[in-house]
């Protein structure tokens, strides 16, 4: 198994139908707060398309690649880093494969339908086939090529499925307004919480 | 002249340079009282463009003074934050143009204790008027109009330097583009009171210091290195401490200081005392405890004004100014959607590593700078 590095995932952000869709989302003029912006990728493809944005991210490496590409980013943690934040004070809180690795994910996702006016989730689906028929199969904690961690050395915290997503917005009465769900180099429509490695979400209160 | 290789950082030097002093009328403090003429010490590195959009002000901390970098003539050791200002250093000399000015109420040239009162030919020592940061910063305004510069490229500082860039940003928001605010705070916090008040009641329990008219001969030097001392022991950290000092104790010896980091801290009180002034060291450390742009949201409506974007750097390490006061200042620029980076770096250094060579601090400073972005968006 190839093991990625957060660093060389983020290379070929580029052509990513996940982040265009996002891309897609979001109009120029508009305020975007990126939790776990990482090395800014997505930070900058927004930035470009003249999105003002600003993130925050906890590793000391990532910040500095931040500011090296001209982006306004908060060196610190989300799980404690929110409060200061007015209501609706964002077009979009963007949750970019973070909140499998927040400690209290349920009660992050409420802070961000606060500030945000619609909040943009994306976590990689625990029930992608490979997924299943991994722990099926062989007994061990799956490592994939999205989750590319062992259990004594992942930040991810949390696995979720599409569907678990959709069974927590139903329980909490929070809105969807858009789903979509992705593989590497496409969208994916038909059983997505089979065969796709990347679940979105948008969601309002 | 020493060479390049001598900076720890492979780049170059500004060379020689000299401490220039310019006399302006006057000052009108904040408090109501004026200073007349207003005398300001200051150094430039770099060269003005014509457009005089290049221009850097380099404010320094508590004892520090306009001699930021390069050597004076037959000096061995450069200006404070020769790390960063030089050619190809973070604080570009080919680009920029660099002006640092020493405080007023300093002792290092600007108006201040040992300036001579025109009207009885005497040094106005403790007669001189009380000096704010808002003083210091509206004396630097007058330097940067003089070289006819209106917007500042940046304005950085660290420590008392910080708290100086914080007020341009309030004071003159349509002055500056960027503003660096390194260790710093938007007020202190009793704690910091505490070790500035320590450091003052040894200098008045001095018995030279006869309510601060003493005689150059019988200066309170006694309470000035006991309050450097105190000061000192707050620049750096627990692990910094332990590392160069230990404990290294040799037989114990009651008369006389037998610990390495006592020996240290009494020579950095020793030699402070020949480079500044009792009052002076009164003067500043009031203008920093008096210093108060609020917390919370009374932080937050100040910095509702401010018009530049920011880089806020704190370090984990730092127990006088901890990194929470640089958040809160973040968190407030945030609220107000400021375009602002906030780093906290790892350096185990405390206080002081704002001052020392770091290649994250060289990096995030050089490329926070680079960016051209003209700070209207986020």
């Amino acid at each position: 198994m190839n093991i990625h590095t957060n660093e060389t995932l983020g290379l070929d952000l580029k052509n990513r139908p996940d982040i265009s869709y996002i891309a897609n989302l979001v109009k120029p003029g508009e305020r975007v707060l990126d939790l776990g912006c990482g090395y800014g990728e997505l930070m900058l493809i927004l930035k470009n398309k003249g999105v003002r944005v600003q993130g925050i991210e906890k590793d000391d490496k990532c910040i500095i690649q931040c500011v090296k590409k001209s982006l306004y980013v908060h060196h610190g943690d989300i799980d404690d880093g929110l409060k200061h934040h007015l209501d609706h004070s964002f077009d979009f809180v963007i949750l970019n494969q973070t909140i499998q690795q927040t400690l209290n994910p349920g009660q992050i996702i409420k802070e961000c339908l606060r500030i945000g006016k619609q909040v943009i989730i994306v976590f990689p689906n625990f029930s992608h086939w490979q997924i299943r028929s991994s722990i099926l199969l062989s007994g061990k904690t799956p490592v994939t090529e999205l989750m590319p961690f062992h259990w004594y050395d992942t930040p991810n915290l949390h696995y979720l499925s599409g569907k678990d997503f959709e069974d927590f917005c139903d329980f909490e009465r929070i809105k969807v307004l858009h789903r979509a769900f992705f593989n590497r180099t496409r969208q994916i429509k038909l059983f997505p919480n089979l065969f796709a490695t990347l679940a979105l979400f948008v969601i309002r209160a | 002249m020493p060479t390049a290789e001598q900076n720890e950082f492979s780049h170059g030097s500004v060379g020689v340079v000299r401490t220039q002093i310019i006399q302006f009328d006057s000052l009108t403090l904040e408090g109501g009282e004026t200073i007349t003429p207003l005398e300001i010490a200051y150094e430039t590195y770099g060269t003005l463009n014509e457009k005089k959009d290049n221009a850097i002000l380099v404010c320094h901390a508590l004892s520090g003074d306009a001699h930021a970098a390069g050597f004076h003539e037959g000096d061995k050791r450069p200006g404070y934050w020769d790390f960063y200002i030089g050619p190809g250093k973070a604080f570009d000399t080919n680009r920029y143009f660099i002006i640092s000015s020493n405080v007023i109420g300093g002792c290092k040239g600007s108006s201040g204790p040992l300036t001579i009162n025109g009207k009885n030919g005497k040094p106005f020592q403790s007669t001189f008027p009380f000096v704010s940061i808002g003083d210091m910063v509206n004396a630097q305004e007058k330097l940067i109009s003089h070289f006819g510069i209106h917007k500042l490229f940046a304005v950085a500082g660290g420590s008392m330097g910080g708290m100086q860039a914080l007020q341009w940003s309030v004071a003159y928001p349509d002055r500056l583009k960027n503003c660096i605010v390194m260790a710093s705070s938007s007020e202190h916090s009793a704690q910091q009171i505490a070790f500035n008040e320590v450091g003052r009641q040894a200098i008045l329990s001095d018995p030279n210091w006869n309510q601060g008219l003493y005689t150059q001969e019988n200066r309170p030097s006694k309470g000035l290195a006991l309050a450097r001392m105190m000061g000192h022991i707050t620049y750096l950290s627990d692990e910094m401490m332990r590392e160069k000092f230990g404990r290294k104790p040799p037989k114990g010896n009651i008369q006389s200081t037998d610990f390495a980091v006592g020996s240290y801290l009494i020579y950095q009180g020793e030699s402070f005392v020949d480079r500044f002034d009792a009052n002076s060291y009164i003067y500043v450390t009031k203008a920093l405890d008096h210093f108060s742009l609020g917390t919370g949201k009374e932080l937050t409506k100040v910095l509702a004004k401010v018009r530049c974007r920011f880089l806020v750097v704190a370090y984990t390490s730092d127990w006088l100014y901890p990194p929470y006061q640089s958040e809160e200042i973040v968190k407030s620029l945030e609220v107000n959607a400021v375009p602002v980076s906030f780093v906290e770096l790892n350096n185990p250094a405390g206080h002081d590593s704002f001052l020392l060579p770091s290649d994250q601090q060289d990096s995030i400073l050089r490329d926070f700078l680079s960016s051209t972005d003209e700070g209207v968006f986020l």
